[in-house]
């Protein structure tokens, strides 16, 4: 059996093909569009919602996708345990979608940030990270000038509590501080997930970080993480 | 029909850094008693029912869903009827 990935197109998605790319010509998965305006899932084991600037990040960053036609089938499917991987503007829809908790708020610096970061996995246990070596920090890059997480008092002691933060950025050598934060980001959050475990956002672009060619392969230990999870 | 105007606004507690670089711009342009400098938003639009009540209730509603993100923003928003040259409200057709 092949895992089949379905990647939502948006009006402004500019991730999709990388995200296309990675998954079919490199590391071997079946993947499939699928258009904003569709409500078919294309039997796809994964959804895949790609970065870019869905409807011009008019209003706050996700709104207005997330009530774009294909995001009900995509929400059901989410909420009956399918696994849903949004990054960056992915990301930032499924908070606006309400699947997973908090805001997103513009960079601390008011820049856009573009640029290769270092990740802790701050929770191996998961189907989007269990492929990761203890220990291993991921670099992969970053490219987002609203990527500052931020949620209320409450939603973070629960986040905690329930070892939902996956991703935190931190130097080379894992060490979680103020200058290896792109974007002011609370406690460093780069990826969180839900309580179920099924969804997972993340700023960072793991589709940018698959290729040997680009020096960069960490983001691959996610995608195969999620297809190790489908397949055994 | 109404005209509705909302204003949208981040909640105190959430910072502001575009009304903190604007206000950056105020130093440098020399003035000296501007503080608590805040970026919102407002939007206006036409609500097409005659009701006050139902129009609220649309408001409410479009707020709550769409325009605002009720994590980090708080709105307020003031109806106003769309009256005809004759002065009479306009109907909706």
């Amino acid at each position: 059996m092949k895992v089949k990935f379905g990647v939502v197109v948006f009006p402004g998605s500019n991730c999709d093909h990388d995200a296309y790319y990675s998954l079919k010509k490199i590391l071997g998965y079946d993947v499939n569009f699928l258009w904003h305006k569709d409500t078919d899932l294309m039997d796809s084991d994964v959804i895949i919602l790609p970065g870019g600037f869905s409807y011009g990040d008019y209003l706050r960053t996700g709104a207005i996708a997330r009530f774009s036609p294909i995001m009900n089938p995509v929400i059901s499917f989410a909420e009956a345990g399918g696994y849903v991987l949004g990054i960056c503007n992915g990301f930032q829809i499924l908070l606006e979608a309400g699947l997973l908790p908090g805001v997103m708020l513009k960079n601390k610096s008011l820049q856009f940030v573009c640029k290769d970061v270092y990740l802790t996995v701050e929770n191996r246990d998961t189907i989007f990270t269990n492929e990761v070596n203890p220990d291993k920090k991921l670099k992969i890059p970053v490219a987002h000038g609203d990527g500052n997480y931020f949620a209320d008092e409450n939603t973070l002691k629960e986040l905690v509590e329930n070892k939902q933060i996956v991703f935190r950025y931190s130097s080379k050598n894992g060490k979680s501080n103020e200058n290896d934060n792109p974007n002011g980001s609370v406690m460093n959050i780069a990826g969180i997930i839900n309580k179920k475990g099924n969804v997972l956002g993340m700023m960072p672009h793991p589709e940018r970080a698959c290729n040997s060619v680009l020096s960069k392969t960490d983001g691959a230990l996610i995608f195969n993480s999620i297809a190790n999870s489908i397949l055994n | 029909m109404y005209k509705a105007k909302v204003l949208i606004k981040r909640r105190p507690s959430i910072l502001d850094p575009q009304g903190k670089a604007v206000e950056k711009g105020a130093q440098h342009l020399g003035l000296k008693n501007i503080s608590h400098t805040r970026i919102d938003k407002y939007i206006e639009f036409l609500v097409h029912v005659d009701d006050q009540k139902a129009a609220e209730e649309e408001v409410n509603l479009y707020c709550t869903r769409l325009l605002a993100n009720p994590i980090m923003e708080d709105y307020e928003f003031e109806l106003v009827p769309v009256l005809s040259s004759a002065g009479k409200m306009e109907k909706v057709e």
